[in-house]
C-alpha cells in the first residue's frame, strides 16, 4: 500500500504532463487527493509492516505528518478546481505535474526509514516546488524561485554530507555499515560521537534550511509571498513538516548516541531565535503573504523548542504538526482568496475584506485567532502543552521566552489581520468576478471546523498516535 | 601510487583556489572541470581491492560524465547564450576570498585532526580536501553575483560533497550514489531552465538586479 501510494501520485503526475486539455487536467488533482487519502485511510485500519527490506516504513512519527499533509492536500486540490479555472488563462501542465509529484515525495519522506531515501526524497520536493513558485511568470516570483532553489539546495548540499558524516560514525569495526535509521538507534553509543556531533550540526543546518528555521529562513518570505496561496498552503503545512520529520529522525540518532543535550540544546537555541525573529518581522508587516511565511518561521521555531525539550513537549510538537498543518491551510487559502478579490496582498491597499468576502475575510481573522494559540482552537492545546512540558521540567527561561514571543507575535500579526479584515472597502482595488465560491472558500472552511473540533475534542487514536510518536523520540 | 593520490588531493585543492581567484568565466568552468576529472581519478585511485569493482567504475564514469564534461558543456553553453564572460563586481574581491578560502584550507585540516576516522586505512588528506572544497563552494555562492557564479559555486560545493562519499564507496548503496549524481544533473538542469529565464525577464544574468523583494 505504501508503495503503491507513492507510485500512483507520482505516475499521476507524469501524466498531468501528458495531459493534453488545459481545462479537465486540474481533475488528475482530484484523483490523486483522493487515491492518497484512501490509501492513508487504510494504513490506518490495516498497518503495514516494512517494505523494500525495511527502507521504507510507516512508524507512527510518519502517520502523523502524513495524514495531515493527506488531509490539507484534499483541500488544496479542491481549492485548485476552482482556482485553476480562474486562471485558465495559464499553462497549468507543469503547475498540475508538480503538485502531484510533489505529493509523491512528500510521501517518501513521510515513510523513509533509511537516511538516504530520506536525503533523495527531501531533495525531490526542492526540485518539484521550485517551478510551481514560478507559476505567475513575472520577474517576482522569479526571483522568489531562484532564491528557494539556491538556498535550498544549498542546504541540501549539507544535509547530504551531514549524511555521509553519519554514514561514517557507523562504520568502525564492527559497528553498522548502514543508514537505516533502527540500525543506527540500535548501534547507539557504538557510533563514533565526534562524527555523530558534526553530522547532527550538518543536517539541522540543512534540514533545517528546509524547514525555514532562522537564520535560514531567507528564503521563506519571498517564497509564499509569491506562490499561489495553494501552493503556500502546501509548504507551510506541508513541506516544512515533513522537514521537521527529517530532523526529527537524525534527532533519533543523536540522542542515541548519546549526544542528545547537544542536539537539545542547539534546538533549543534554533528554535527560540525563529520565534524572537518572526516577533520582529511580524510586527508592522506591510504585505500579508509575507506576515504568514514569518508566522511560518514561528511556528517552525516553535517545533524545534517543543523537541529540543523532550519529556511531554515532544507529545505536544506532533500534536502541533496536525495543528499547524491545518491551520496553515486555512490561512494561507483564505489569503490566497483575499489577494485575487483585490488583486493586492499590501496591507495599505486591503482593507474590509469580511465585507467584500463574507466567508473569505472571517476566515482569514479565524485563522490568525486558530494559528496565534486562541482557544478553543486546537493550536492553544498544543502550545499549551509544550509550554507544561517547559514549565514542569524546570526549563522556566525557556518557558518565559516561549510565552513572551507568543503574546509578541499575537499583537503585530492580529494589527496586519485587523487591517487587512475590518473597515470600509470602498476605494480599494477591486476585480469583479473573484468573489468567495464554494471551491475556492470551502476546503479553507472545513479546514477550520477541524481545527476547532480537535480543539474541542481529541480523539483517543490520535492521542495514542501522538503518544507513540513521541515514544519513538524520547524513549520513554 | 600513494604519491599519485597525494597529488590529485592537492591539485583539488589548488583549483578550488584558482576558482576564488578567476576573473574569468571560462576559465573559472574549466577548472570545475577538471576538478571534476580528478574525483574520477580519485574514485579509481582510492579503490582498494576490498571494494566492489564494478561499483567503483559506475562511480568514477559518472563523475567524469556528469562533472567533468555534461555540466562544463551547459554551462559554456549558458554563458554563449548571455554573452558574459567576467564577473564583473563580485561582492567580496578576489584576493579577500582567496584569502578566506586559504584560510578555510587551513582550519580544514586542522578541524579534520579532531575527527578520528573509524577508518584509518583511508588517505589522510581526504577529509580535510572535502572540508576545504565545501566551503570554497560556500564562499563563492555567498560572495558572487551572477547566477552563473553561483551556480559554479554550488558544483564546487557538490564536488566536496562527493570527495567524503568517496570515503564511503565501501560501504554504501549504490542507490544513493546514484541520487547524488541525478541531484546535481537536476538542480543544474533546473538552474539552467531559471536562468534562462532570469535572463529573459531582466535581460541580465546578475541576481543584484533581483531585489525587489525585500522587507
Amino acid at each position: 500500500m505504501i508503495l503503491l501510494i507513492i507510485l500512483v501520485s507520482f505516475v499521476l503526475g507524469a501524466s498531468a504532463f501528458a495531459w493534453p486539455d488545459n481545462r479537465t487536467r486540474p481533475r488528475l488533482l482530484l484523483v490523486g487527493a483522493a487515491i492518497h487519502l484512501a490509501g492513508v485511510v487504510s494504513l490506518w485500519i490495516h498497518p503495514e509492516g516494512p517494505v523494500l527490506s525495511g527502507y521504507l516504513f510507516l512508524d507512527a512519527a510518519g502517520k502523523v505528518v502524513l495524514s495531515t499533509s493527506s488531509v490539507l492536500f484534499v483541500a488544496s486540490a479542491i481549492y485548485a478546481q476552482g482556482y485553476l479555472r480562474r486562471r485558465d488563462d495559464r499553462d497549468n501542465r507543469i503547475f498540475v505535474g508538480g503538485l502531484l509529484v510533489l505529493l509523491s515525495a512528500m510521501t517518501t519522506v513521510g515513510v523513509a526509514q533509511h537516511l538516504g531515501v530520506l536525503w533523495v526524497a527531501v531533495e525531490l520536493t526542492t526540485l518539484a516546488t521550485a517551478p510551481l513558485i514560478y507559476f505567475n511568470h513575472n520577474a517576482r516570483s522569479l526571483e522568489a524561485a531562484w532564491k528557494y532553489l539556491l538556498v535550498s539546495s544549498l542546504g541540501i548540499a549539507l544535509a547530504l554530507l551531514g549524511t555521509f558524516f553519519l554514514a561514517l560514525s557507523g562504520a568502525g569495526p564492527g559497528g553498522p555499515k548502514s543508514l537505516l535509521l533502527d540500525d543506527l538507534i540500535r548501534a547507539g553509543p557504538e557510533l563514533s560521537r565526534p562524527w555523530v556531533r558534526t553530522a547532527f550540526v550538518f543536517l539541522l543546518v540543512g534540514y533545517g534550511t528546509k524547514m525555514g528555521l532562522a537564520p535560514l529562513h531567507s528564503w521563506k518570505p519571498d517564497a509564499y509571498g509569491e506562490a499561489p496561496g495553494l501552493l503556500g498552503a502546501l509548504m507551510a503545512g506541508g513541506i516544512t513538516n515533513f522537514a521537521f520529520l527529517s530532523v526529527v529522525r537524525v534527532f533519533q540518532v543523536t540522542r542515541a548516541a548519546g549526544e542528545g543535550a547537544f542536539a537539545s540544546d542547539a534546538l533549543l537555541a534554533l528554535g527560540l531565535l525563529s520565534m524572537a525573529l518572526a516577533a520582529v518581522f511580524m510586527a508592522g508587516q506591510r504585505d500579508f503573504k509575507r506576515m504568514l511565511a514569518y508566522s511560518s518561521v514561528e511556528h517552525m521555531g516553535i517545533l524545534a523548542v517543543a523537541l529540543g525539550l523532550g519529556g511531554t513537549a515532544v507529545g505536544g510538537a506532533f500534536y502541533h504538526v496536525v495543528n499547524n498543518g491545518l491551520s496553515k491551510g486555512v490561512l494561507f487559502l483564505a489569503a490566497g482568496n483575499i489577494h485575487r478579490a483585490y488583486g493586492s496582498k499590501r496591507t495599505d491597499e486591503v482593507r474590509g475584506a469580511i465585507r467584500r468576502l463574507p466567508v473569505s475575510g472571517p476566515l482569514f481573522l479565524a485563522g490568525f485567532l486558530a494559528v496565534t494559540g486562541t482557544p478553543p482552537f486546537s493550536p492553544f492545546w498544543s502550545e499549551f502543552i509544550i509550554l507544561n512540558g517547559a514549565f514542569s521540567t524546570g526549563r522556566w527561561v525557556v518557558g518565559a521566552f516561549f510565552l513572551l514571543f507568543l503574546a509578541v507575535i499575537f499583537i503585530g500579526m492580529g494589527a496586519t489581520v485587523l487591517h487587512v479584515v475590518q473597515g470600509d472597502d470602498r476605494g480599494t482595488p477591486a476585480r469583479p468576478g473573484f468573489g468567495d465560491g464554494w471551491l475556492t472558500a470551502g476546503p479553507p472552511l472545513v479546514l477550520l471546523l477541524l481545527v476547532l473540533a480537535l480543539g474541542l475534542w481529541l480523539p483517543r487514536a490520535l492521542q495514542g498516535l501522538f503518544a507513540a510518536a513521541a515514544h519513538l523520540v524520547t524513549g520513554a | 601510487m600513494r604519491s599519485w593520490t597525494d597529488m590529485a588531493f592537492i591539485l583539488v585543492v589548488v583549483l578550488d583556489l584558482f576558482v576564488l581567484a578567476s576573473s574569468r568565466l571560462g576559465a573559472a568552468i574549466r577548472a570545475v572541470a577538471l576538478q571534476g576529472a580528478l574525483l574520477s581519478l580519485l574514485a579509481l585511485l582510492l579503490a582498494s581491492s576490498g571494494h566492489n569493482m564494478g561499483h567503483v567504475l559506475l562511480v568514477a564514469g559518472g563523475a567524469l560524465a556528469i562533472k567533468a564534461i555534461l555540466i562544463p558543456w551547459l554551462m559554456f553553453r549558458a554563458i554563449r547564450e548571455m554573452a558574459i564572460r567576467r564577473e564583473m563586481e563580485p561582492l567580496v574581491g578576489y584576493v579577500p576570498s582567496m584569502i578566506l578560502g586559504g584560510v578555510g584550507v587551513v582550519l580544514a585540516f586542522a578541524f579534520s585532526r579532531g575527527l578520528p576516522l573509524p577508518t584509518p586505512e583511508m588517505h589522510p588528506f581526504l577529509v580535510p580536501t572535502a572540508l576545504a572544497t565545501v566551503w570554497t563552494g560556500l564562499l563563492l555562492v555567498v560572495s558572487r553575483r551572477k547566477a552563473v557564479t553561483q551556480v559554479l559555486g554550488f558544483l564546487v560545493l557538490e564536488n566536496g560533497v562527493f570527495v567524503f562519499g568517496l570515503l564511503l564507496t565501501g560501504f554504501m548503496p549504490v542507490m544513493v550514489e546514484a541520487g547524488v549524481l541525478l541531484d546535481l544533473l537536476a538542480a543544474v538542469f533546473v538552474m539552467g531552465i531559471v536562468m534562462f529565464q532570469i535572463n529573459r525577464e531582466f535581460s541580465s544574468l546578475d541576481t543584484d538586479a533581483m531585489s525587489s523583494l525585500k522587507d
